[in-house]
């Protein structure tokens, strides 16, 4: 294995929701900044792509088994939410959850490692894709039971309010996650009880392969929000300032007066539902599939920077060159990293200790 | 030493352990402004306020999911059921999420939590209330399972499961919380995972745990008058159940019955055999009889509610089954 790790990269910006109001008023920002800003969430929506596209790959030739959820095709949405927030906010989501790790900014290394079952993952191999976590980065997982990981999120916002803090968790579902019974005891009790929640429905459209219309008796699943007299908006996925723009003022509100807020991002996943469902056939067409590749949120990012002077083409190969140059560094680092030891089997079952 | 009733002793657990680590809180179904279901609670809304004494809405999945999310950012919660009939809702969230925290993140998220409530029959509450869980729980690596039988048990075994970094399952007895016994005024905790003789004996070892404790010494009383000598051996921890004890005991004794409230098929007590048959093949003289629930769900009426339960008679018979002494 190789021995040297290169330091940890926050991916996301350190930005705070005063940089998503400069999303707002361009022109209180300073071209330098703008540009700034727009190469740091280009940089963070690409790592993730190039990163899965590679996961594609690892998984064809058997280098990661198991169930494999692709996240192409939302990093605006993860990218629009991590960049706000704060070192000390949390951020806990599904299984589809390479993309928010690494916008949360947990290293390829540690993420390429953890699906190749090696222990140098971030969780030494006990995981795989479902199930990362980094307590050092807020990062809560990584959670297979669709709905099950709702009212974690809401005791996480009860432990910042218990305790008096000032921080926010951000808690990412899909949008078939809403017609679970965990989604409604958790938002009616995080309004209830006023919890810092940020409850993010990213609208991919199908539940696996059941279309939102044939799984929810309410298509525009941001009004549920009004069954617990909760904050509620509806967002375009696919434009990363648009994402931005409403989680920080949902962070803000969070933070501030502690109310929690539900969100619909509505956006699309241009990979099948895992690396065994079929991009398009029984349940999508291709022609849908090819209407929604014309909103590539990659893309649309370029395409405005390159509009605005901010992107040139040999700046574009530069970072899209190391991108992919960290993304082989993280395959090549977990082919050298060795399985776990035999002892593993055993160990974190339970701990020996106690508050004494 | 005091005489106080399990409710009571249990309520001093509470308190104390709130008292001791500001991290503990209590949460679940009517434990505040109501007092407690069972009034387990009472007094604790008074004495800590509402932050740490939160009565939930009719949420079980919810509420442990609360429990479990708070344990992940360094809270010590207390999850109430108001019976573990209602966990059921919750399982998602004791045994996908609290169980599995630990070991699926590599250990860097502990789950320092108690999901706690009565558990078994009571009288005539029919087939939804009145079950028991532990074999279920007990099933599952990463969680501990608690049974107190008795007032000293019941308070020395939850400030120790509070305290514990582990997510403990403390399955009370619904018929318990009146009984009364000797609760030391000085602090006390019993380590989990121990059993404990309550009765030495010699000709047969009575194998027991939770409410059937009570049922096991009365039993043990009624024989010693034909002179028969049982040791009831209380597990208090189903797990991880103490099988050195369960060994010391039937290698002394080369018979064994064991004592459950809950259903016979993959029982508590078949994990018993299976610990007895491993380890003391050589010491025994009968087979290991089990006495349990009928392999019904509870009926409401008298008597065939009681033609289902595990009871002294039915303890007597086994125990002269393997002495091999004709009733």
């Amino acid at each position: 294995m190789s021995t040297t790790k290169p330091p940890r990269r926050r991916v996301s910006p350190s930005a705070d929701a005063a940089s998503a109001e400069q999303d707002k008023a361009p022109a209180a920002q300073t071209p330098e900044e703008r540009k700034s800003l727009h190469m740091q969430l280009l940089h963070s929506m690409l790592l993730q792509r190039r990163f899965e596209e590679r996961t594609a790959e690892m998984y064809a030739i058997g280098r990661i088994g198991g169930f494999c959820h692709l996240y192409i095709g939302q990093e605006a949405v993860s990218t629009g939410f991590t960049s706000l927030l704060r070192d000390d906010d949390y951020v806990i989501t599904t299984y589809r959850d390479h993309g928010q790790a690494l916008a949360r900014g947990m290293t390829p290394r540690a993420i390429m490692a953890e699906l190749f079952g090696r222990v140098d993952g971030c969780v030494g191999g006990k995981g795989g894709s479902m199930h990362l976590f980094d307590k050092s980065l807020g990062f809560l997982g990584g959670h297979g039971i669709v709905g099950g990981h709702i009212p974690i999120a809401a005791g996480v916002g009860f432990a910042i309010k218990y305790r008096g803090g000032d921080q926010v968790v951000v808690c990412f579902m899909g949008e078939a996650a809403v017609n679970n019974g965990a989604f409604h005891e958790a938002l009616n009790m995080a309004s209830l009880w006023k919890l810092p929640c940020l409850f993010v429905i990213e609208n991919n459209r199908y539940g696996m392969g059941t279309a939102v219309e044939r799984a929810s008796a309410i298509n525009d699943i941001y009004k549920r929000g009004a069954s617990y007299d909760m904050p509620r908006d509806v967002i375009d996925g696919q434009d990363v300032f648009a994402v931005r723009a409403a989680a920080a003022t949902a962070i803000a509100r969070a933070r501030t007066e502690s109310i929690p807020t539900l969100l619909e991002i509505r956006t699309y996943r241009f990979m099948g539902h895992s690396m065994s469902d079929a991009v398009s056939g029984t349940y999508r067409t291709k022609e849908e599939l090819e209407k929604y590749l014309k909103r590539d949120p990659v893309v649309l990012l370029r395409t405005q920077m390159e509009e605005n002077g901010d992107l040139s083409n040999a700046e574009w190969t530069a970072m899209d060159d190391e991108i992919k140059a960290t993304v082989q560094d993280a395959i090549d680092f977990a082919e050298n990293s060795p399985e776990p030891a035999l002892e593993a089997l055993l160990e974190d079952v339970l701990v020996d200790t106690t508050s004494d | 030493m005091a005489i106080i009733t399990y409710r009571e002793a249990l309520n001093q657990a509470l308190r104390e352990e709130m008292l001791r680590d500001d991290r503990v809180f209590l949460m679940g179904e009517e434990v505040a402004v109501y007092q407690g279901a069972y009034k387990v609670s009472k007094g604790l809304l008074q004495e800590f306020g509402e932050m740490r004494v939160v009565d939930t809405p009719i949420t079980e999945l919810g509420f442990a999911g609360v429990g479990v999310g708070a344990a992940m950012v360094g809270l010590r919660p207390i999850i109430e059921f108001m019976t573990w009939n209602f966990a059921l809702l919750a399982l998602d969230q004791v045994v996908n999420a609290a169980a599995k925290m630990l070991y699926m993140t590599n250990g860097q998220f502990p789950m320092p939590m108690v999901f706690r409530g009565p558990n078994g029959a009571a009288l005539q509450l029919g087939a939804q209330h009145s079950q028991a869980w532990e074999s279920w729980l007990a099933h599952i690596p990463g969680l501990k399972v608690v049974t107190p039988g008795t007032p000293y048990d019941a308070k020395g075994l939850l400030k120790a499961a509070i305290r514990d970094d582990n997510p403990v399952c403390f399955l009370e007895g619904e018929m318990l919380y009146n009984t009364k016994g000797e609760v030391p005024e000085e602090e006390y905790v019993i380590p989990l995972g121990k059993a404990e003789v309550k009765r030495e004996g010699d000709h047969v070892s009575l194998i027991t745990h939770g409410k059937m404790v009570l049922v096991a010494l009365q039993a043990a009383d009624q024989l010693a008058k034909e002179g028969i000598r049982c040791e009831v051996v209380d597990l208090r921890t189903i797990r991880p159940m103490d099988v050195d004890a369960i060994t010391a005991s039937v290698r002394k004794t080369n018979r064994a019955v064991v004592v459950e409230e809950g259903w016979e098929v993959c029982g508590v007590g078949a994990q018993v055999v299976d610990y007895v048959q491993r380890h003391c093949f050589d010491y025994l003289d009968a087979p290991v009889l089990r006495v349990h629930q009928a392999d019904a769900p509870m009926p409401y009426a008298k008597n065939i509610e009681k033609a289902a339960k595990p009871d002294v008679p039915k303890t007597i018979a086994a125990v002269k089954q393997v002495l091999y002494i004709d009733a």
